[in-house]
């Protein structure tokens, strides 16, 4: 007899700041972090909307985690009120200032000690903008992996998988285990629901630090990223230029003129 | 003492506003300008749960508390007072008037459909000539075997036509006084039951409010709620309850106002400067955010007191009286504020406007909540 195990996924989150609604200090130039609200990275969440609608279609276990501060922990709780079963925050002063590389490495190691048939990350951060962290986790966990992936399916015991290319869409198709990288434009992600929110309240979050995953310390927080950020400036702001609403053979020249007027032709 | 909301209810309210903002917001100007029930949200709403915030999952509710129930209300009208209503007419005055005076057959019976937006809940006490005097009911309610058979009629019943479960007050001993009224479930198809003429109204357009016609209307007699006699006091602790909902529907319109001011005396430039930047502004929106924000209190108070058990009859009239009366200043200097803009639909503050002063009216006018809160103090 055939017995069915239940699919497992473990949907990996990230706790960011609301960009839409940081803003920037005219002064010095940096950004005002006091009450921007915190929210699921985008993509992460469409992530967890594509675990949660495969685990509707076909019964999965749906796992989120996440590496941050304390805080994350409302992520996870937003995370499970829309529908995850339950949560992981790994949280350790030693997974401090991390790069892409040391969170991958953070990550994989939590995730070896865990059953999944698929991993899901969202394609990159809004805070970050790096898109390596998903791939990352692969690579140190030996699996394949899709990246861009606009929407996901399954059936009997095999994943298709559509991915988003510049020209176009690729549709492939693999086996567990396997991580995906999915876009925001894959799917609208759920609402949570009262109830969702009530038993989200109640639920155990498995908190673990660096020494509860096993991992290398000196590939953890600062010590194992090999990032370094040179130099941050904000963007000077330029001029409001000039514009003018001519027709193209004269455009043409006036760009011309101007080219040569800067000595750049 | 605690003024924070709770983790729960802070999440809670993360989802409600999102909701309100993605599906809400966008089509309130044209649910008001062509009156259209929103049905297609309240169904959104029904699956999401917040068609019965504080009923226990036993009867197929969601298990939250009233106090999210009422920042749903507030979230809603924040940018929608028609959907604020209709969560607000639901829940307060027919899921939870099933859910504190019914037997365990109503509830059961009732509840899981309305709690999942199967049914939409309404209820039945104003009549042509029982308004404030909500004790002269001529809506009558004979018993004939197993049956009550009901005839009269009701009027400005919210969600009528489209709810299919309406408590009915009529009276069943006309000698009694307050003590002959009794009130009873009424299912849509129960043979008799008519809606009737649907009015056309100021504010909360796309809320739809009918008449309600009863000829020889018959109700087993397994719908009656409460006890024979008992249904003066059911509609006088339903309204108590109500009345937590109405004020959050006040403070949510008053509160979408006054963000849309903001967001307007900041863009609006005259004599070569923001309007914002002006005192006479600034003076006059924090007086407004400084009594929006009292009548937040006032309303969490009554619903942290319902949700305790104890009494809150007062509160909640205090809070409906301030909120309300708070919604109506508030979005009278918005429109004003914006100037011959505001005055057009091309903002929402003038419908704000015509949707605020209904809350000085429905569920106790604001002389009934006076005599609410005096009858209290010289008790």
């Amino acid at each position: 007899m055939c017995i069915l195990k239940e699919m497992k996924i473990v949907v990996c989150i990230k706790q960011v700041p609301d960009t839409t609604e940081i803003k920037i200090n005219p002064v010095t130039g940096t950004l005002i972090r006091d009450g921007v609200p915190s929210i699921i990275n985008p993509d992460d969440k469409s992530g967890l909307e594509a675990a949660l609608t495969l685990k509707e279609k076909h019964g999965a276990h749906v796992t989120v985690i996440t590496m941050g501060p304390p805080q994350a922990d409302a992520v996870l709780r937003e995370a499970m009120a829309m529908g995850a079963d339950d949560a992981i925050l790994l949280t350790d002063r030693k997974f401090a200032g991390a790069d892409t590389l040391a969170t991958s490495h953070a990550l994989a190691a939590a995730l070896s000690k865990m059953e999944w048939d698929l991993i899901i990350t969202g394609r990159q951060a809004i805070d970050g903008d790096t898109a390596q962290v998903g791939p990352q986790i692969a690579e140190h966990l030996d699996i394949p992996q899709v990246s861009y992936v606009q929407d996901i399916d399954y059936n009997e015991s095999i994943f298709t998988v559509k991915k988003k290319t510049e020209e176009g869409y690729q549709v492939l198709e693999a086996e567990a285990p396997l991580l995906v990288t999915v876009l925001s434009s894959a799917n609208k992600p759920r609402y949570m629901s009262v109830q969702g929110i009530v038993n989200a309240i109640d639920k155990e979050v498995k908190v673990s630090g660096v020494a509860d995953i096993e991992a290398e310390e000196s590939k953890m927080g600062l010590k194992g990223s090999p990032t370094k950020v040179h130099k941050a400036f904000s963007k000077g702001v330029k001029s409001a230029g000039q514009q003018f609403e001519v027709e193209e053979e004269e455009a043409v020249g006036i760009i011309i003129s101007k080219l040569k007027e800067k000595f750049i032709i | 003492m605690n003024f924070e909301l709770s983790k729960k209810q802070q999440l809670f309210r993360q989802m409600i506003r999102d909701f309100a903002e993605k599906e809400v917001k966008p089509i309130a100007a044209e649910v008001d300008e062509k009156e259209i029930f929103p049905l297609e949200n309240v169904e959104k709403m029904a699956k999401l749960g917040i068609m019965g915030i504080p009923i226990p999952s036993s009867y197929g509710g969601p298990g939250g508390d009233n106090i999210m129930y009422s920042i749903a209300v507030e979230e809603l009208s924040r940018v929608c007072g028609t959907t604020g209503v209709i969560v607000s007419a639901h829940t307060s005055l027919c899921v939870a008037p099933i859910y504190e005076f019914g037997n365990e057959e109503q509830k059961s019976r009732f509840l899981p459909k309305l709690c999942k937006g199967e049914w939409i809940g309404a209820f039945g006490l104003t009549e042509p000539n029982a308004g404030t005097d909500a004790s002269a009911q001529q809506t009558t309610a004979i018993e004939d075997g197993d049956s009550y058979i009901l005839n009269g009629s009701k009027i400005f019943i919210t969600n009528a036509g489209y709810a299919h479960v309406y408590i009915i007050l009529a009276m069943t001993d006309k000698s009694a006084g307050v003590k002959g009224i009794t009130a009873f479930i009424v299912e849509k198809e129960t043979p008799g039951f008519s809606i009737g003429k649907k009015e056309l109204k100021l504010g909360i357009r796309g809320s739809s409010t009918c008449e309600l016609i009863f000829e020889n209307c018959r109700v087993p007699k397994e719908n009656l709620l409460g006890k024979v006699g008992g249904g003066f006091s059911i509609a006088m602790k339903t309204l108590d309850g109500g009345r937590i909902g109405i004020a959050a529907q006040a403070l949510g319109i008053a509160q979408g106002a006054l963000d849309e001011t903001v967001k307007y005396t900041k863009e609006r430039k005259q004599f070569g400067r923001s309007i914002s930047q002006f005192q006479n502004t600034q003076f006059q929106m924090a007086d407004l955010q400084t009594k929006t924000e009292a009548a937040r209190l006032l309303v969490r108070s009554a619903a942290f007191k319902k949700d305790s058990g104890v009494s809150y009859s007062a509160d909640a009239a205090m809070a409906k009286l301030f909120a309300s009366e708070t919604a109506m200043e508030v979005t009278t200097k918005a429109v004003q504020f914006h100037g011959g803009y505001g005055y057009t639909r091309e903002y929402p503050v003038e419908r704000m406007m015509r949707d605020a002063k209904i809350t000085e009216i429905y569920e106790g006018t604001s002389e009934v909540q006076r005599m609410v809160i005096a009858a209290k103090m010289y008790k």
